[in-house]
């Protein structure tokens, strides 16, 4: 066996896992906080990139510059679609807003290809591309950097949910909104926040994954991995976000490497329903408490 | 106790709900300042609802306080969201306890703080310890693993954080062993000695209501049908009859549906 490869391909998922877990952070923070499954992370995920595109490509910024606006304008377009989407829905049962969520992904793709067209655009150059190796291991840059990126704001996340007032408020929310609302919470605020942060992380994440593989329309079906990601780590973890995401982008890298691309999705769908049938809250979710 | 202006007074409202259901029908009522003042009534009377209808959780449920007024502190409580009237310091301990099953103690407490300013609702962690010491052993255990007694120690320690100017107490004795519900009023009738804090008590337990009121209503399909001091509601034959179940006032033989009169007399107080 070749370990060199081996560990290559290492390096390349565990690279792969830190941006599914910057995308999961973004989709576990929603569910946390309102429960509500959002179908559209892909999507905005996409839009993200776009948005990026606008701004460097099309208003021809400097990256340093765009970054930041895209950043801020994804979360205001989170924002929006919160208050307009999300908040009328408030209320309703878990499956309406499921499906409210699978509309918006479409609107979203609708407004790209207004705005871009269906052709796949290639983002700005901005991360370097000097190789970087690990001891002997090579690691693609944009990978590399992508995943410091993530661990970074994983790793803030954590730290901040931990230590932050706001992470009971937002868990509190979750868990009964009549009763936050008559701890003082100001309930709605805490579902525009979370839509707002979430949106910001999911710009970042465009950002990423649009400069390592390119950015086009149908760049949304990586939610459907970022879903498989979630329900193995526990819908409502960030941890679990996070070590599923590293370990969902190891499977896919080693099963396209040594078995072929065409089974990285047949390995990644095997284990979420082998992980269903184990522990059907996923790795790290919260069990219902039954009290007897 | 008629004092100058009442914390809380509610003027003559109605309340529907989903459009369609009637369930208030011209309630008012007032609390004084410093008092406890206990709303008791039967099944399905609107007790909670009433409740609801002061903290603005109603919309929640798609109630709407369709005529009247609720004045808490001065100031209609229509004009504030629910989170507001928190701030403000009117808490409502809700029904069922609802503490917040995947936080810890600790956490459930920490929550509260958006109650109150949050150097101040820190200091009053101490205080919520003092009263009950339980919280204080299990603060590190998730709130979903206390006994029913233990939530509803949270429930009401996190409204001793928010140190609010009125609590709302739905039901505190649902559910509990008569040992616990003794424990639970005699906490309620030192925080409002001790912390001046004035209570609007919703109770089915009335002989436990009225051994800390100061002042009862007693409700029925969506109106007031009785109130006083509880001194004179404790000896009303009525009360006792229905509320306090201690047989009526002239006769001892026992009560049968087959006395009309009697019959008639219990219709008017639960139809």
């Amino acid at each position: 066996m070749d370990w060199l490869f081996f560990s290559e391909i290492g390096l390349a998922g565990i690279g792969t896992g830190g941006l599914y877990a910057v995308a999961g952070l973004a989709f576990v923070l929603i569910y946390k906080a309102t429960r509500v499954v959002n179908m559209a992370m892909g999507e905005l995920l996409m839009a993200g990139a776009y948005i990026f595109i606008g701004f460097s490509a099309g208003l021809a910024l400097p990256v340093w510059i765009s970054i930041p606006l895209t950043i801020l304008a994804t979360g205001l377009l989170g924002g929006v679609i919160e208050r307009t989407i999300i908040r009328p829905m408030l209320g309703e049962n878990a499956i309406s807003i499921f499906m409210v969520t699978i509309g918006l992904g479409s609107v979203l793709v609708g407004l790209v290809e207004i705005f871009w067209g269906a052709d796949p655009h290639r983002l700005v150059d901005f991360i370097p591309s000097d190789p970087i190796f690990i001891g002997e291991a090579y690691l693609s840059p944009k990978v590399g950097y992508g995943f410091a990126v993530a661990a970074v704001i994983i790793g803030l996340f954590l730290v901040v949910f931990r230590t932050w007032r706001g992470g009971v408020a937002l868990r509190a929310t979750a868990g009964d909104q009549a009763a936050a609302y008559s701890m003082g919470i100001n309930v709605p605020k805490v579902f525009s926040l979370v839509w707002v942060i979430a949106a910001m992380i999911a710009a970042i994440g465009g950002i990423l994954v649009g400069s390592i593989g390119g950015v086009s329309p149908s760049m949304g079906v990586y939610g459907l991995s970022v879903l498989v990601v979630v329900i193995i780590g526990g819908l409502d973890s960030l941890l679990g976000a996070l070590i599923a995401g590293i370990f969902v982008g190891l499977i896919e890298t080693y099963a396209g490497a040594y078995l072929g691309g065409e089974y990285k999705m047949l390995a990644t769908f095997s284990l979420l329903v082998l992980i269903l049938v184990v522990r059907p809250y996923g790795l790290f979710g919260t069990h219902e408490i039954e009290r007897l | 106790m008629t004092s100058a202006s009442p914390i809380l007074d509610i003027r003559n409202i109605e309340v529907v709900y989903n459009n369609t259901i009637q369930v208030l029908r011209g309630l008012s009522l007032s609390v004084p300042r410093g008092a406890v003042v206990a709303l008791l009534g039967s099944n399905g009377a609107g007790k909670s609802t009433t409740l609801k209808a002061i903290s603005r959780l109603l919309e929640l449920e798609r109630g709407e306080l369709k005529s009247g007024d609720i004045v808490f502190d001065g100031q209609s409580v229509q004009s504030d969201t629910p989170h507001g009237l928190v701030r403000r310091g009117l808490f409502h301990v809700m029904e069922g306890r609802r503490v917040f099953e995947d936080l810890t103690v600790e956490e459930n407490l920490t929550a509260a703080t958006y109650a109150n300013d949050i150097t101040e609702a820190k200091k009053r962690f101490e205080l919520v310890y003092e009263y009950f010491p339980r919280l204080y052993e299990r603060r590190d255990g998730l709130a979903g693993y206390l006994s029913g007694g233990e939530q509803q120690m949270l429930a009401i320690g996190r409204a001793l954080i928010a140190n609010p100017e009125i609590i709302l107490l739905d039901e505190p004795s649902l559910g509990l062993s008569p040992l616990f519900t003794e424990e639970i009023f005699g906490i309620i009738a030192r925080i409002n000695n001790e912390q001046g804090t004035s209570m609007l008590l919703v109770e089915q337990n009335a002989a436990m209501a009225f051994a800390v009121a100061d002042y009862g209503y007693i409700m029925e399909t969506g109106k007031i049908v009785l109130d006083g001091p509880t001194e004179l509601l404790t000896n009303d034959a009525d009360v006792q009859e229905f509320y306090l179940g201690m047989g009526g006032h002239d006769d001892e033989e026992h009560k049968s549906f087959r006395d009309i009169k009697h019959y008639k007399r219990r219709k008017r107080w639960l139809s």
